[in-house]
């Protein structure tokens, strides 16, 4: 194997990721002052018509097309994005047709699908640039007409003139406004006064995904393509020391056994590529061949020494002498351990891809999150001028943070160049479950000291875990990096405790190990929110307090409060009766600030069962209220299952759960009713798709504690082990 | 290699397989109708559901070979315009996220519908719980089933 550097180019969060904090504050967007030039017609190659502000064409026939620049992995951007630029551009959704942009970050901006970044990064850039269209739409208008401007305004994809109600589409005068300089001085549409953004506009992409005819990666064919699979060691890190073929190699329709490399960060690992005429030959000739894997001597880590390792590191972040003499004034103090597992993200979609390497250029076809980082790395593997590297984003099913990792495209390409020809890369689902990279299992230990009054004196969370960050560069196995504390914020915990708890502290360490992780839906938060909001939970009852009115008292924010207030008034909590357990959990991520409540109860046969989940989201300033609602719907379901139903655990360095009959999801029978409730407030547009997802486990915990006075310290767990 | 004559969505198809490549392959990649999706494998997600016959079938672990005169259904197949009651029903819901496991619920609840024009949750988890959607669209799922069945009443 080779050890070799790769592209850290267009990957800017890594070097936050160094610590609990994820800043992102590198990807704040730009205030909107400095648009893209209208670009010509034709030089895009995306879309025919004219193109006004990047973001949008028009043919002269009045069809207008919108361009989505993000990713559509069914959090809504394909719907959200056009939304805000058709409001601001005054078209109707029903009149316009949306597309993908390829990779462009220099017309489009950057475009990697993670953070919930999507409405709250590009709310502004696409605002303007919808309204900067409109204004100059309006001012050909009034040129063409010979009128004041002032005259004039747009409505339904036309202009009309308010004195004499003469009318031109926006297909007629779209060639004259793209060559009108595009207005730096505009006002945006006060949020009364939205017709679009605000309401729940169906999503577009639903009726394509009702009748089979939406196109996932899975789903695009390129004539002359080929198929490939790939087998790569079950275990991280193996070299292939020899492989026969000489069976696969009958199988018809198969054409070629190569071996084949893929990136894992810094690192190059090995494995061999079966390529044949169809998707099934390939399949089959992989089941016949024989691979010899090398064992290059790292360790051969299982979940057990793996734990092992996170639990001594904590004890090796040593006390922070500050904290620890607030603690020790303090009256009453709890220390617990919590431990979060690995998982897959088992995106319904297995990972794929499909590469055309020709002499001068790539193309790539896939359910991609990470375009550019795409765009730029092939670029400079395969020595092909980036502009010359074309990456089409199909539809996602499903993402996850998952398809944000380069490997699978650069498998494709790298295939695509020795056979010199369009390939298919397919994962198995096996492959896609075993393979990783994973989110990293986490482990926590907790400290709090209450005062005299009950109040919350001093807090402290340590982690461990594998640190995303660290998989750039070659690590001994097995040693923690130097473990620190830090005082920035804790992801998943509200940053708004800390004008309520006079003393915190966070400490982080990192764990060593050869298995790949990677950004899961909510990334940190969804192990920290769970070891947070379930400790402030303990907190309350060893205060003998009311657990929300515990949490309010130590929240003097105003916009918290609120959302603390509103969510026990919508779940009943001062009136919830005795014989059911009631759980609450507030966690920010992504800037979305999310509160759930969790009924549990007991059925017939004694068994703890969710009776009802009631979420509430403050995302400040929002589009589509039903995608919101459908997103914490969804962050519950997956939260769901990581805490009570899968985890990806390692034996002898391979990940045992390979498919869904071992890694088991939530399934139909197992949902409760779930209330999605948003909060109305004229805050700046904050995350969805992710922060619904940390509090439901600990709000789980916390309902499971108030029916039963059993404390969930470890995930996951069997509702059905519940005593 | 065997010949088979398959009845797919009222159309007649003779395509050459090995007896043991599963219908969903011969669906997908020999008659081009990839609505029809890949999930699993071994039957447990759900994502590759057809009718056969009218019945529900994970076609990733049904052999071609077993599939004989019984006429084959896939999403594709259900309406030609989006209007079979499932599908107007899981419009109005807003059901699909990413979509991807859609094809294979579409085709789980009309199956239900079929044969049971009002289900009740017990019926409905009983008929879905073959179906995976890690999206986590259930609610909507179950929801969209009896806005179907209000259809036709």
């Amino acid at each position: 194997m080779k050890l070799q550097d790769i592209s850290r180019r267009g990957f800017l969060r890594q070097a936050a990721w160094s610590g609990a904090a994820l800043t992102l504050a590198a990807y704040l967007p730009a205030d909107g002052q400095n648009l893209p030039d209208i670009i010509n017609p034709g030089t895009s190659g995306i879309a025919p018509g004219t193109e006004l502000m990047s973001w949008i064409s028009i043919d002269a026939s009045g069809k207008i097309t919108l361009v989505c620049n993000r990713s559509e992995m069914g959090q809504g951007t394909f719907q959200a994005l056009p939304q805000m630029l058709a409001e601001e551009l005054e078209v109707r959704l029903e009149d316009v047709q949306i597309i993908f942009a390829p990779a462009n970050p220099e017309k489009y901006g950057p475009q990697p699908q993670e953070g919930s970044f999507s409405v709250r990064g590009w709310a502004p850039r696409l605002l303007r640039s919808g309204a900067c269209a409109r204004v100059m739409l309006v001012e050909a208008a009034a040129a063409e007409w010979k009128v004041p401007k002032e005259e004039c305004f747009a409505e339904n994809g036309a202009v009309i003139h308010r004195v004499s109600n003469q009318k031109l589409s926006y297909g007629a005068l779209a060639p004259k406004a793209a060559l009108l300089t595009p207005p730096t001085d505009i006002s945006l549409k006060k949020r009364a006064d939205y017709k679009i953004i605000g309401k729940s506009a169906p999503r577009k992409d639903i009726p394509l995904k009702t009748n089979g005819s939406a196109i996932f990666g899975l789903d695009k064919k390129l004539p002359g393509m080929k198929y490939a699979v790939i087998e790569r060691s079950k275990r991280f890190r193996e070299a292939v020391r020899s492989f026969d073929d000489s069976e696969t190699r009958k199988v018809p329709g198969v054409i070629q056994v190569l071996k084949v490399n893929r990136p894992i960060f810094y690192q190059f690992c090995e494995g061999v590529a079966v390529v044949a005429d169809s998707l099934w030959a390939a399949m089959q000739g992989r089941k016949l061949l024989k691979v010899e894997w090398e064992d290059l001597g790292f360790e051969h880590q299982n979940t057990a020494s793996l734990e092992k390792q996170m639990r001594e590191n904590l004890q090796k972040l040593g006390q922070q002498p500050k904290f620890e003499v607030e603690y020790a004034r303090t009256v009453k103090k709890l220390e617990v351990a919590y431990e979060t597992p690995y998982q897959s993200h088992s995106c319904m979609e297995p990972l794929n891809c499909i590469a055309d390497v020709r002499q001068d250029n790539i193309e790539i076809w896939g359910p991609i999150q990470e375009a550019n980082w795409i765009q730029a790395d092939l670029s400079e593997h395969f020595k092909i001028p980036i502009a010359r590297v074309t990456v089409h984003m199909t539809f996602l099913g499903g993402g996850f943070g998952r398809k944000g990792f380069n490997d699978y495209p650069y498998e494709a390409a790298f295939i695509s160049k020795e056979i010199q020809a369009p390939v298919q890369v397919v994962w198995t689902r096996e492959d896609d479950m075993t393979a990783g990279p994973f989110r990293p299992g986490a482990f926590y230990t907790l400290k709090g000291g209450l005062d005299a009054k009950g109040h919350l004196h001093a807090f402290q969370a340590n982690m461990a875990t594998q640190w995303l960050g660290q998989q750039w560069s070659p690590q001994p196995p097995g040693v923690p990096d130097i473990p620190g504390y830090n005082t920035g914020d804790l992801d998943g915990l509200l940053p708004a405790y800390r004008k309520g708890i006079p003393h915190y502290s966070f400490g982080g360490t990192g764990t060593h190990s050869p298995i790949p992780v990677m950004w899961w839906r909510s990334v940190y938060a969804s192990t920290s929110g769970f070891a947070c909001e379930s400790f402030i939970d303990e907190m309350a009852h060893l205060a003998g307090k009311d657990p929300v009115r515990f949490r309010r008292e130590h929240l003097p924010d105003p916009r918290y409060r609120a959302l603390v207030d509103k969510l026990a008034e919508l779940c009943g909590w001062s009136s919830r009766g005795r014989k059911t357990g009631w759980g609450v959990a507030f966690t920010e991520s992504f800037t979305g600030i999310c509160g759930h409540a969790v009924k549990v109860m007991r059925n017939a046969e004694g068994k703890v069962r969710i009776e009802k989940v009631v979420a509430l989201m403050d995302c400040g300033w929002y589009v589509n209220p039903d995608i919101i609602r459908a997103q914490v719907e969804g962050a519950i379901v997956m939260a769901l299952g990581a805490a009570t139903t899968h985890a990806t655990t390692f034996e002898d360095g391979k990940a045992v759960q390979q498919n869904f009959d071992t890694y088991p999801m939530p399934r139909m029978a197992d949902i409760p009713p779930i209330e999605v409730h948003i909060m109305e407030n004229d805050e700046k547009p904050g995350g969805v798709g992710e922060p619904g997802l940390p509090p439901f486990a600990p709000a789980l915990a916390n309902a499971i504690f108030d029916l039963t006075g059993q404390r969930i310290r470890r995930l996951p767990f069997s509702l059905d082990d519940i005593s | 290699m065997p010949s088979y004559q398959l009845s797919v969505n009222g159309k007649k198809y003779s395509v050459d397989a090995d007896e043991q490549m599963p219908l969903l392959w011969v669906i997908r990649d020999l008659i081009g109708l990839t609505g029809t999706k890949y999930g699993c494998g071994i039957a447990q997600c759900g994502a590759c559901t057809v009718h056969l016959s009218g019945a529900p079938v994970r076609s990733c672990s049904f052999p071609v070979s077993a599939v004989g005169e019984q006429p084959v259904t896939t999403i594709e197949g259900l309406s030609d315009d989006n209007s079979h009651p499932v599908q107007r029903a899981w419009i109005a819901e807003q059901v699909p996220q990413c979509g991807y496991c859609q094809s294979g619920q579409i085709m789980s609840a009309a199956a239900l519908l079929a044969g049971n024009a009002n289900p009740d949750d017990e019926a409905i988890h009983a008929a879905m719980n073959g179906n995976i959607c890690r999206c986590g669209t259930y609610p909507r799922i179950r929801k969209a089933i009896k806005t179907a069945a209000s259809y036709s009443h």
